[in-house]
């Protein structure tokens, strides 16, 4: 190999590395690619069954929630439960994957970040991906579900779908980042993102609709202030907005479904909690930039 | 002539805890035990390297050396003062770190220099010559776990060698393997310099230090104990008086 002879870099004096963030990430998205290539090659490779026991376990906690929660406990009396409950276990798996396996990701990869000068923030990005890409089958099997139940095709309901996943997915980026660079100091951080990680099925509308919380007011089991404060959870607005586009439509009325067991203004609530979810994931970079710091030294 | 990496007046602190878990912290708190030991891995050391200038970095083990080069390439950042470069870096620190045992030499060849930074029409031109340089020509879709220890290490150091970059950081104890592959190693190296690179070389080998640089540096206890010409860094290590163990090699 030859070279020119004189070899003289451009550009200023600065300090190595730099910390351009997520923008780093997507600049270097050759390398996000790759890594996350390996990931999914490596994460199932010497299993008989492979890339299915993805599908595994989301398949069985359908069911136990489909025959204890619906037929044993009797949730199941409102329209097209089991879609309710698929479609909401849809736009979950992107919080229930990525926030375990992003708090685990800095760790996990130490041999490179205490060696190589990269992106680090690379690593919870790639986790949110690998769970971004195990949804796409579990979306193809959702249509094909809400088509059986007599979906019909809504352009509101659509966009209010898409909200509901790109909300979804910034709230799973925000938590894998702050808590994968507190994990690098306190290793409580992955056993503490496992623990809450067991309330967020419950705090969703996904295994009841959320009527059961107005019912639950009226009954005055839960406050009046109750119901708002449930719906100020942005997951819960998320899951919400992904009913919005899967199980109401396929109500026998859905317009009356879309009016009745959505609650109001559920735009206006998407796009607040989304505006929240990015002050948040702003908040979460810088944080993690501070920490980054001293991820060589601590790992 | 400009420079192409500037340490100024940097000192790296490493905070040791003694204790991992709060009830340990608790009770060293309550007896009045220190619970959080610094030392200074870097102190206030200051140097300027021109572009296109081999310098070596000297020091017995502990001296801050690893530390230094961490700070030059970004893995880690200066407590106090700064450090400054220009151009891209090849770190050749921890070659292989991105090697997966469950991924072919190609793939692992493809992973590991986009870690690096290299594109992938970067890494599709230097493909052949990474191949050919690490001798592993009929293993190349064989996976890296079925590698010897050997072969890993120089098909990371191929990859490393053959980025396109500005500055090398190079540690002496990386050019492994038998002495064919050392020899080309520095041979290497060597090409490096000549088509101006800038090169931050850091080895224990006298001989090779005087072959490839005319400054050294000197890292004592983190503090820059010399910068100046080879032959007297040598004499202030005194690996002058020893017999030199690596001699006559290359």
């Amino acid at each position: 190999m030859t070279a020119p002879a004189a070899h003289h870099p451009a550009g200023p004096l600065a300090p190595p590395g730099g910390s351009g963030g997520l923008a780093e990430v997507f600049r270097r998205r050759y390398l996000l690619r790759l890594l996350l290539r390996k990931e999914l090659q490596v994460r199932y490779q010497g299993s008989v069954v492979g890339l299915a026991w993805s599908y595994v376990k989301p398949l069985v906690r359908f069911f136990m929630y489909f025959f204890v929660m619906g037929i044993l406990l009797g949730l199941n009396r409102f329209e097209d439960f089991a879609l309710h409950i698929f479609a909401g276990m849809v736009v979950l798996h992107l919080f229930t994957e990525t926030p375990g396996a992003g708090t685990k990701s800095i760790v996990r990869n130490k041999s490179l970040i205490t060696k190589v000068q990269l992106p680090r923030e690379t690593f919870p990005v790639s986790s949110l991906l690998v769970s971004a890409y195990h949804i796409v089958p579990q979306l193809i099997v959702l249509a094909v579900m809400a088509l059986v139940y007599g979906w019909h095709f809504d352009p509101v309901g659509i966009g209010a779908g898409l909200l509901g996943l790109v909300l979804m997915g910034v709230l799973a980026l925000t938590v894998a980042l702050f808590f994968g660079a507190l994990n690098v100091f306190y290793r409580d951080t992955q056993n503490f993102v496992d623990t809450i990680s067991i309330f967020i099925t419950w705090s969703v509308p996904m295994i009841y609709p959320l009527e059961r919380i107005y019912s639950a007011t009226e009954r005055g089991a839960l406050p009046d202030w109750g119901v708002q404060l449930y719906l100020c959870n942005p997951l819960a607005e998320a899951v919400l907005l992904f009913q919005r586009c899967w199980w109401t439509p396929a109500a026998e009325d859905s317009a009356t479904a879309a009016r009745e067991q959505m609650p109001s203004y559920l735009f206006e609530r998407g796009f607040i909690s989304l505006g929240v979810a990015l002050v948040l994931l702003y908040l979460a970079q810088r944080r993690f930039t501070r920490l980054e710091g001293s991820f060589a030294e601590r790992l | 002539m400009s420079p192409s990496i500037v340490v100024d007046g940097v000192t790296k602190e490493f905070s040791i805890r003694s204790t991992r878990t709060l009830k340990q912290r608790v009770v060293k708190r309550l007896r009045g035990e220190e619970v959080v030991h610094s030392f200074r891995a870097i102190e206030d050391v200051s140097f300027d390297v021109e572009d296109g200038e081999s310098i070596a970095l000297m020091g017995l083990n502990g001296s801050g050396k690893s530390t230094l080069l961490k700070l030059i390439s970004g893995v880690m950042r200066p407590d106090q003062g700064r450090v400054l470069t220009r151009g891209r870096i090849a770190g050749l620190i921890g070659l292989g770190a991105g090697f997966h045992p469950q991924l072919s030499g190609r793939a692992n060849v493809y992973l590991n220099g986009a870690i690096l930074g290299m594109t992938e029409a970067e890494i599709n031109a230097k493909f052949t010559y990474i191949i050919d340089f690490a001798e592993v020509g009929r293993f190349l879709d064989t996976e890296v776990g079925h590698y010897s220890s050997g072969m890993q290490a120089r098909l990371g150091f191929a990859v490393a060698i053959h980025t396109d970059y500005d500055i090398f950081l190079i540690d002496e104890t990386l050019a492994v393997g038998d002495r064919p592959f050392k020899r080309k190693c520095l041979k290497r190296i060597n090409d490096l310099r000549r088509e101006g690179r800038t090169i931050f070389y850091v080895s224990h080998n006298t001989n090779q230090v005087e072959r490839l640089c005319k400054r050294a540096l000197v890292l004592e206890q983190g503090k820059l104990g010399f910068d100046g010409p080879v032959h007297d860094a040598i004499r202030h290590l005194h690996y002058d008086e020893d017999e030199d163990p690596d001699a006559g090699e290359v």
